[in-house]
Formats: C-alpha cells, sequence, structure tokens
C-alpha cells in the first residue's frame, strides 16, 4: 500500500510514458566511446554550475576551475563593475594556462587586479582585456584590443554561477533551468553562507555515482546505521513522496518524521547530545516567508528535496532550512570528481557549531559508505555480464537521467 | 591547555585539541579503539558542560582556552561514529574510499 497519493497511472515511472518500465543499459558508464560522445555532446553544450556568488566575495576575486570533460579550465572572475565574467585559462600568446598556484593542472583561487602569464608576461584585466605585451614592438601588426581573453558564456541564477563553453547556447541559463528549477530562485540561499566543503576523486563513472543520489531504494540495507542499533533494519521500506520530472532536470521529495521528533532510542547518544545527524541539525534558524520552489508536489510533513540539475548538479534542500550541493566532474569514462558543500545560516554559539559540524561529520561518514560501494558498481558493471538492469519505480530518475544522456547524444551526433 | 573547570580532560587535550577536520579524521584513524573509546567515556558526559561554557562567549572571540575545548568537542563529534554507530574508526563498507574536507568553518 502507498503512503502517498501517486498519479493516476498508479506508478511515477507510468505517469511519464516516454520513459518505458523496460530494462536499461548501463553501457553509457563503462564505455570509453561513450564517454567522448558525452563530452562534446553535453559537457561542451549544457551549462554547468562552476560555483557561487560566495566563492567571488569581493571585486577582484577569482578562481579556476579544471572542466575535464569539457577540455578546458575555465577562469571565473568578479571585476571591477561586480559583473561575474568566465574566460579560458589560456594565454593568448603561446596558449599556456594563463593563472595557476601550485601546479597548472590543480585549481587555484584568490584576488587580484590583473592575472600575469608565467610565460612571457602579458598581462590581463579583470574584463579579459590585453593590458600589456611585453616588449610589444617587437610583433609584427598586433593589437593589443583584439589580444583578450576567450570568453566563456557565464549566467548567475540564484547565486549559482553557470558556464557554458559552447560557442552559442542554444538557451539562456533560465530557459535551461526551465519552471520547476527556477521557481527556487527565490529560495534564501544567501542567508546561508556558511559552508563545509568535501572533495573526493572517485572510480567510478560519474552517473553510477550520480544514480545513488537520485533514490534513496539504497538507504535502508546500505546506510542500515542510520538508525540507532536497536531499530536497524536492512529491509525496511522506503517510498517517495512525490517525483516530478522537468526536461532534463528532476526532482524527488521525501516526507516524514523528522529526526528531531523520534524517540531517542531510535537515536545515537550523540545525535541527541549535539541535537543534529543525516536531517541536519535540529534546530532549524527562523526564516521569514515562503520557502520559494521547495516541496513542488506539496507533501504533507515535507522533508527533503533533491533537485537533479542536468548534468551534474544535485541540490538538497531540507526542512531544516539548510541545503547540501554535489557537483559531479567526469575526468575519464570511469573516474570523476566529487564535490560536496554543506550550506547553512552561520551559527552565532559554540552549540550551533557543533550541530553544523556534526551535521558534516554525518554526511562524511555515509558519502564514504557510497563511494567504497560505487568503486565496487563500475567493477561490476565493466564485467558486462548483463546487458540491462531492472529499475522500480523508485528508481524513476535514475531511468530518466540515462535517458536523457542518451537523447542529448544522440540528438547532437544526428545533427552532425 | 583547557579552561580550569575541565582539568578531569586535560589528559586528551594534547591529543584531540585538533583545529581541522583532516587533523581530527587522520587522528581518528591513528587511533586504537580502546583508547578512542577512553576518550569518549570521558568526554561525553562533560560535553553538555563544555557546551554552556563555550557559550558564555562570541565564536569570534573566544578565550584560547575555550577554543581548545570547542576542538575537543568536534573530536567527540567525530570519534562518536566510530564508538556508536561503526565499532571501528572506518565506516563499514568504505572500501579505498577517500573523501577530503577541504574547507570548514573556524574554530
Amino acid at each position: 500500500m502507498s503512503s502517498f497519493p501517486r498519479p493516476p497511472e498508479g506508478t511515477w515511472t507510468q505517469h511519464y510514458p516516454e520513459l518505458g518500465t523496460a530494462p536499461v543499459s548501463f553501457e553509457d558508464s563503462v564505455s570509453p566511446q561513450f564517454y567522448e560522445l558525452e563530452r562534446d555532446a553535453i559537457f561542451r553544450r549544457a551549462w554547468l554550475n562552476v560555483g557561487r556568488v560566495d566563492d567571488l566575495a569581493r571585486k577582484g576575486s577569482w578562481f579556476t576551475k579544471d572542466l575535464a570533460a569539457a577540455g578546458t579550465s575555465i577562469l571565473v572572475v568578479r571585476g571591477m563593475d561586480d559583473e561575474i565574467r568566465a574566460f579560458h585559462n589560456v594565454c593568448r600568446h603561446r596558449g599556456n594556462r594563463l593563472v595557476w598556484t601550485d601546479t597548472p593542472a590543480q585549481e587555484s583561487c584568490g584576488v587580484s587586479r590583473q592575472f600575469a602569464c608565467k610565460y612571457h608576461g602579458w598581462r590581463y584585466g579583470l574584463d579579459g582585456g590585453c593590458v600589456y605585451v611585453h616588449q610589444e614592438n617587437e610583433f609584427f601588426g598586433i593589437d593589443k584590443d583584439e589580444l583578450g581573453l576567450a570568453s566563456v558564456h557565464c549566467e548567475v541564477w540564484a547565486g549559482f554561477i553557470f558556464v557554458n563553453v559552447a560557442e552559442a547556447p542554444r538557451e539562456t541559463l533560465r530557459e535551461y533551468l526551465g519552471p520547476m528549477v527556477s521557481a527556487l530562485e527565490d529560495y534564501p540561499f544567501g542567508l546561508m553562507t556558511e559552508r563545509y566543503s568535501f572533495r573526493a576523486e572517485n572510480a567510478s563513472n560519474w552517473k553510477v555515482f550520480i544514480d545513488a543520489f537520485q533514490e534513496y531504494y539504497h538507504v535502508p540495507p546500505l546506510h542500515t546505521e542510520q538508525l540507532g542499533p536497536v531499530h536497524r533494519n536492512p529491509e525496511a521500506v522506503f517510498e517517495g513522496a512525490h517525483y516530478q520530472l522537468d526536461g532534463p532536470h528532476r526532482v524527488v521529495s521525501t516526507s516524514g518524521a523528522e529526526k528531531h521528533r523520534f524517540p531517542p532510542e531510535y537515536l545515537y547518544p550523540s545525535e541527541v547530545l549535539l541535537r543534529s545527524g543525516n536531517m541536519g541539525p535540529w534546530d532549524a534558524p527562523p526564516i521569514d516567508g515562503e520557502l520559494a520552489g521547495t516541496n513542488p508536489g506539496g507533501v504533507k510533513r515535507w522533508g527533503i528535496d533533491n533537485f537533479q540539475i542536468f548534468p551534474n548538479l544535485e541540490i538538497l534542500i531540507y526542512e531544516r532550512n539548510w541545503y547540501l550541493s554535489y557537483r559531479f566532474w567526469p575526468t575519464s569514462h570511469n573516474t570523476h570528481v566529487f564535490e560536496a558543500d554543506l550550506w547553512f545560516v552561520p551559527a552565532k554559539t559554540a552549540r550551533e557549531r557543533l550541530a553544523r559540524e556534526y551535521a558534516a561529520v554525518t554526511v562524511k561518514e555515509y558519502a564514504l559508505q557510497d563511494v567504497g560501494t560505487l568503486d565496487g558498481t563500475q567493477l561490476g558493471l565493466e564485467s558486462r555480464a548483463f546487458a540491462s538492469h531492472p529499475l522500480n519505480d523508485q528508481e524513476i530518475l535514475v531511468r530518466h537521467f540515462h535517458k536523457t544522456v542518451a537523447d542529448w547524444v544522440e540528438e547532437h551526433h544526428a545533427a552532425r | 591547555m583547557l579552561p580550569a573547570d575541565f582539568a578531569d580532560l586535560e589528559p586528551f587535550a594534547a591529543t584531540w585539541c585538533l583545529a581541522t577536520e583532516p587533523e581530527r579524521w587522520a587522528r581518528r584513524l591513528a587511533t586504537t579503539m580502546k583508547e578512542m573509546q577512553a576518550f569518549y567515556d570521558a568526554c561525553f558526559p562533560r560535553a553538555e558542560d563544555a557546551i554552556r561554557y563555550c557559550d558564555q562567549f562570541g565564536l569570534d572571540d573566544m578565550p584560547e582556552d575555550a577554543v581548545r575545548l570547542l576542538q575537543l568537542l568536534h573530536s567527540l563529534a567525530l570519534a562518536s561514529y566510530a564508538i556508536e554507530v561503526w565499532q571501528q574508526p572506518l565506516p563499514v563498507d568504505t572500501g579505498s574510499a577517500r573523501i577530503d574536507r577541504i574547507r570548514e568553518p573556524s574554530p
């Protein structure tokens, strides 16, 4: 029996008939050839979230971002006019990687007035314009005004900085995000500036990893320990409250008893002590007004919205007024970089700081289980023991994701 | 190292008063379960008092000994997973996974 209203078709998957219900092939996650197709069809054409305005706090703040799948590193800068711009991180002169700190392959950040190439000393302003050519008179008919950095399309939505390395993106960022995601525009992301960031290099395809973060079917068996020892049950039943698709994007919302209302025997002593855990700090900071765009299905006792923004951004918004963002950056067909950020309204007291700390600790504990397991999924899939795999109704977002990837690849390569 | 009221936790201060999660994580992995249990057993019952002590101050103007007490509480939060949840230093089914915390507020 279902605890939540279902669409008239009886299942979420059948509510979106274009998805079908057939077993799904994960060849797209093990094939080096398919990865090359994805790089062109997706990572060189889609809007990609590379950071937040928080990363560029001041005029002259900048960071570099390695987009291995798009084959470039980009430099994202806040100009003296407060505009945020993005450029290929490449010197116009001899093609040197322009800005780096420890090694050219590592991302870096800082605050500058200009960028100077380490190789021959050419300099660029924050707007990407070339301002200095060393021994300019030795060159042949050059004009500095035409020797700026190569721009990359850059737009900001709700404080999230997106880039698109296509020469001419097919859609503006807002068109691309569509109504379901755009509805979050006025969510108070800007109040949540206290940040815990994590990074991992994982031995799995980026989609294999995302797949684990877009269904909760795996939670009782893999993360059995999320409930205290007395009530642990790997065969516990989970049910998503609402699933919704909008273009290439997806959401699942959960519902259920909040952790802070659980009887203590379901909890660990430290959860009770620190009033925090896998759902975040129990004592939510007060926020005035509506939480725009959240709970699109209007579920009762709303818990979490898990927005999957194509291709590789996930935003998890919690009922306790904090959020998580995940980004998944492919580096080959079977490796990717995983970035996770927890965002909180800043703590005012040591008690609040500890509650946030314990939430950040908790995220890492269970994410380590996901990483360990999904390395194994990659190895399993690479054996190609099965041509396809059955997916249940709770795995609708997995089904939609792989279909979307296939559609983008097919459409792009058919058009060429 | 710690405020006088918490002299009983002094034996753990040199080991567990660590400013960052990477340091605390490395300590957790390098600690035997017996040592971790001793730290947990001593610190957990004192934690509520320690939080109240730290909360006398603003987060940005805590005296150094109170900052170290808060660091000890951060270590307790991290060690508690090994004690309460996993009964071993690493989460179960972690394989060769590694996740690094690269940014966090302080203290």
